[in-house]
């Protein structure tokens, strides 16, 4: 038997999710938005709803997320995807609406929108990637970023004189009624990974459920940035950024059977 | 025809229901009319005017400089503004709440106790109906039943219980004004 | 039998909207148009629409931008510091060649100014949308019916150009009352246009909205496109009014309620012997150049009359091109011209 008779008669185990494209990705290596993304395209295959998805691009490194989801996508200003989304999702409330945006993007420049899209009850989904660094303009501070670690520009590392304290967003978001799921997760191990999935399609099943906002923070890494070896960026994770960011189930209004 | 009355006094006379009362009796005669208010930002004891135009054909500026007529419900609208009425021009002018002569002898002028006939008919708030109905009066430039019948159009429901206190403030400005007509 | 009510410009704008199409409306209060938002708060979920109140105006023109991304036909209304504040969704809407339409009802200013009257917006509608080379396709009403119209008409405008449609207007404008015919309400087109994301895809090619072009010649092409329909709009939605004399020594050019005011003050100039001629511009971008390059042609002098330190008198002096010269006459801060002033101004540089 050559080759191609051996994969043709093969059962695959391991393919490209139907609701991502096959364009090459364009993040580095060791970078955690790429299991990020296609564990939101598996949660979209498996509850049948790419053909009814709007995902929404924001600015950062994520901004070709249009280009992967394989979608209908809209791109969006920085911050302000949780408002294009509201935009969308009154418009079309049959339509399933996922911002995907990072830590300067929403904690920074948009905290206004996704948290008044949280009081309101916005019934749309967040994935919130926070890797506590300004990725796509070169590692700078975000509003994640831990106390004393460097950036390019925290050179002597944070400090409460120079950049104040990192904010907490699901903390922040946890004590506000409109929200009906929220999590904070990682993808550092393959149990982690599976965690992260369970918690973004059970967003995606609140938002199905029409039961409000739902967010899932996931801790992500930045080799690059934090001038790391990408194994070394995921122990960093374990043993340094889940300290000041607990992983943890929030808020679940379908488990509680609001 | 192209009539302009100008109206001002001071928050809570009810300027602006006198220029909208006046304003829908006008165009209940089928007639053009543009009404433009102007009141200082705060939301009570502020400063308050309209410009009313009505014409049989376009109305043109809703904006005057020289109004034809004028109705000054308080002292501050006299001495703001009664030099601005055109020669030849009206000025119906409270003289309750006026201190000083009026000093114009090119103009044709109406000086009535409104606020004091309001309060005689049970409400001092009906000054500006008194001033309105004297004003209706004097210039002809609409019915006095329009303006009467207007009350059911522009006040919400809830304030029909004060449309006769008004019809007789409305009638009463009337009276005064017709003592003082040449 | 369509009946004639006295209603305030906010009113007008907000029910022309509606009775143009208008179902979505996004916005955030602000002095002096919340009448507006007011009126649909309470008219569009009586008939199946949608009203939301924006945390701010940042955020009112993004939820805008994702209301017209799914084909809607939607709205917001506010007044200049507001207007300011969106200009980077503008500039989002165009590059992503989405329609939208915007009353921008003008108060004075710069900075927090005041809730007077003004005409200092003419540049940011005609020349603002943010970044890059968009424009809005800018309407400026003079009368409460024109406001009425031409928020309706505004919808299709929008969605044939593909393009953000502003509708300049200003306090006055926005707190008068005067007489209004209101048609039956229209209901926006049941089907979606091809680019609109969500609903079921059917087997349709995805859709993207999207104004990120890192290609400078793909960029180039986008941008000619967009400039390709202004030019259509040249050709089709020129508007404009004339008044006064027919042999005239002055013209007088000024648009939305400072032409109202021209209009009393051209009649006070001919009683005192001075025939004049107003051309009052509706359409503001794409602008009447060649109506008023004509009539340049034939007088002594043109009179720019505008709330505001001349702006809209640029557009003006680019159509007499030379031809004669152009004296001016404005307020600005709130401050009104009369209709006395303009006629004495008229009479002096005769």
């Amino acid at each position: 038997m050559n080759t191609l008779a051996i994969i043709e008669t093969s059962k695959p185990v391991y393919t490209r999710p139907d609701s991502l494209t096959d364009i090459q990705m364009r993040y580095c290596p060791g970078c955690t938005h790429g299991i990020a993304h296609r564990l939101v395209a598996e949660v979209l295959d498996e509850l049948g709803i790419k053909e009814r998805t709007v995902a929404i691009a924001t600015v950062g490194c994520s901004v070709y997320a249009y280009e992967y989801f394989d979608t209908d996508a809209v791109q969006a200003s920085h911050g302000r995807g949780p408002a294009v989304a509201t935009g969308i999702k009154r418009c079309q409330p049959d339509t399933i609406v996922f911002t995907y945006q990072g830590d300067g993007d929403l904690a920074a420049i948009g905290l206004a929108e996704v948290l008044h899209a949280a009081a309101r009850a916005e019934n749309f989904t967040v994935v919130f990637i926070n890797n506590a660094v300004f990725g796509m303009t070169q590692g700078q501070m975000a509003p994640t970023t831990l106390m004393g670690q460097k950036t390019t520009t925290t050179p002597l590392g944070r400090s409460v004189e120079q950049g104040g304290y990192p904010l907490n967003i699901c903390e922040l978001l946890a004590q506000i009624p409109g929200v009906a799921y929220l999590a904070r997760e990682t993808m550092t191990s393959p149990k982690r990974v599976r965690q992260a999935k369970r918690s973004l399609k059970k967003a995606f099943q609140v938002q199905m459920a029409g039961l409000g906002f739902s967010l899932v923070e996931l801790i992500s890494s930045c080799p690059t940035w934090w001038h790391m070896k990408p194994l070394e960026a995921l122990q960093w994770i374990e043993d340094v950024m889940v300290q000041q960011y607990p992983l943890k189930v929030f808020v679940d209004k379908l488990e509680a059977g609001e | 025809m192209r009539q302009e009355v100008f109206m001002a006094g001071m928050g809570g006379q009810g300027v602006l229901l006198a220029g909208q009362l006046l304003a829908q009796a006008a165009l209940e005669a089928g007639l053009e009319l543009s009404w433009f208010p102007l009141y200082s930002p705060e939301v009570r004891g502020g400063r308050a005017t309209c410009t009313l135009v009505i014409a049989d054909g376009e109305v043109g500026s809703p904006v005057v400089g020289q109004p034809g007529s004028v109705i000054l419900m308080d002292g501050i609208a006299v001495d703001n503004h009664l030099h601005r009425v055109r020669p030849g021009g009206l000025a119906v002018i409270n003289s309750s709440l006026t201190g000083g002569e009026v000093s114009r002898n090119d103009i044709d002028i109406v000086v009535i106790p409104a606020t004091n006939a309001a309060m005689e008919l049970g409400s001092e708030r009906a000054t500006n109906m008194v001033l309105l109905g004297a004003y209706v009066r004097a210039s002809g430039v609409v019915e006095a039943q329009a303006v009467e019948e207007a009350l059911y159009r522009v006040l919400p429901e809830r304030h029909y219980d004060y449309i006769p206190t008004n019809v007789a403030a409305l009638q009463r400005g009337a009276q005064l004004a017709e003592g003082q007509l040449v | 039998m369509p009946e004639r009510q006295l209603i305030t410009g906010n009113e007008a704008a907000a029910e022309g909207a509606i009775a143009g199409g208008c179902r979505y409306f996004f916005g955030y209060p602000i002095t002096p148009q919340n009448k507006i938002p007011e009126y649909m708060s309470e008219h569009l979920p009586r008939i199946g629409g949608v009203y939301v109140q924006a945390e701010s105006e940042v955020a009112a023109i993004n939820m805008l931008y994702g209301a017209a991304a799914t084909g809607a036909w939607a709205m917001t209304t506010s007044s200049s510091p507001g207007i300011s504040l969106m200009q980077e969704g503008l500039s989002y809407m165009i590059g992503a060649e989405l329609p939208c339409v915007l009353v921008d009802m003008v108060r004075g200013g710069p900075g927090l100014g005041n809730i007077a009257p003004a005409q200092s917006d003419y540049w940011l509608a005609t020349r603002g949308a943010g970044h890059g080379d968009g424009r809005c396709l800018t309407f400026a009403p003079a009368s409460v019916q024109e406001l009425y119209d031409l928020t309706g008409e505004a919808f299709p405008i929008a969605q044939k150009y593909r393009n953000p449609v502003m509708i300049l207007a200003d306090a006055v404008l926005a707190s008068m009352r005067e007489p209004c015919t209101l048609r039956e309400r229209l209901d926006p087109p049941q089907e979606k246009p091809p680019w609109a994301v969500g609903g079921a895809r059917k087997g349709r090619q995805r859709n993207i909205i999207n104004s990120l072009w890192t290609a400078p010649p793909v960029m180039e092409e986008v941008n000619l496109r967009v400039a390709q329909r202004y030019e259509q709009a040249r050709q089709n939605e020129l508007r404009w009014t004339e008044h006064g004399a027919d042999d005239p020594e002055i013209l007088v050019c000024a648009y939305g309620i400072s032409a109202r005011i021209c209009q009393t003050a051209i009649e006070h100039a001919a009683e005192a012997g001075v025939a004049c001629r107003l051309i009052r511009p509706i359409s503001l971008f794409p602008f009447p150049v060649q109506v008023i390059a004509d009539w340049a042609q034939r007088v002594n002098k043109v009179l720019v009359v505008e709330l505001s330190l001349g702006q809209f008198i640029e557009d003006v002096r680019l159509a007499v091109e030379g031809a004669c010269p152009v004296e001016f006459l404005g307020h600005t801060g709130g401050v009104l011209v009369t209709p006395e002033e303009v006629a004495a101004r008229i009479i002096e540089i005769a």
